[in-house]
């Protein structure tokens, strides 16, 4: 089981004094069709680029609050991981990209009937953004806004 | 997605599925078990149509 207990004793000790946001007003957004004809997208903080773009910035003071867009049609094994948390186990993406950006995974639910259709973009974003104020101010919005621009109904946050 | 019910309860996102099973960096399940992962995400979807939000669910196993 995953709990806190099984954190390095340095990450417990920064969890217990930070100040987490809470959203305030939880959005109640209904699904305005059924599961079997959305449209879905893909968002992790697993810290994946494709091969070839600009890799995160371990070194960003606060964390890296940018993201990568990731195409449906890639190929999910070729992801490229760039995540500076210690704080859990990079064996299991390393293995198997689908751990945190399960497009094949997608594409098996629309053959199976159980999602309408693959959205045409997908969202990476390496966690350990601990000053989060640029992510919420700006990087996130945007974000949203493409999975806006592209007719998203439904997008699964996939943390690591 | 959650991996940390404590950290999901405190941020309050609208609809949370938390997998108590799998550690940190294996949110769905298992590495290369496609029915495994799928039914986790199965179970994230059924969410969708919980509207009491905010709404955070266990993980309780396999839905196929």
């Amino acid at each position: 089981m995953a709990d806190v207990s099984k954190l390095p004793m340095s990450t417990r000790a920064f969890m217990k004094l930070y100040r987490w946001r809470q959203l305030k007003d939880v959005a109640c957004t209904p699904l305005r069709k059924p599961l079997s004809e959305s449209r879905v997208a893909l968002v992790t903080s697993g810290g994946l680029v494709v091969p070839g773009q600009v890799p995160f910035d371990m070194d960003f003071r606060g964390g890296d609050p940018s993201y990568r867009v990731i195409p449906a049609d890639v190929d999910v094994q070729s992801l490229e991981e760039y995540h500076r948390s210690e704080a859990f186990d990079h064996s299991g993406i390393e293995a198997d990209k689908n751990m945190a950006m399960p497009l094949d995974r997608l594409h098996e639910l629309v053959a199976e009937g159980v999602i309408g259709e693959v959205a045409p973009r997908h969202l990476s974003f390496m966690g350990s953004v601990t000053a989060p104020g640029r992510l919420t101010r700006d990087t996130a919005p945007k974000a949203a806004h493409l999975l806006v621009e592209d007719e998203v109904d439904v997008a699964l946050l996939v943390p690591v | 997605m959650s991996l940390l019910r404590s950290v999901t309860v405190k941020v309050g996102p609208p609809r949370a599925l938390y997998v108590p099973d799998y550690f940190f960096g294996f949110p769905l399940g298992e590495v290369n078990n496609p029915t495994l992962q799928k039914s986790i995400m199965k179970a994230a979807f059924a969410l969708l149509s919980r509207n009491d939000v905010p709404v955070l669910e266990d993980y309780l196993g396999e839905r196929v």
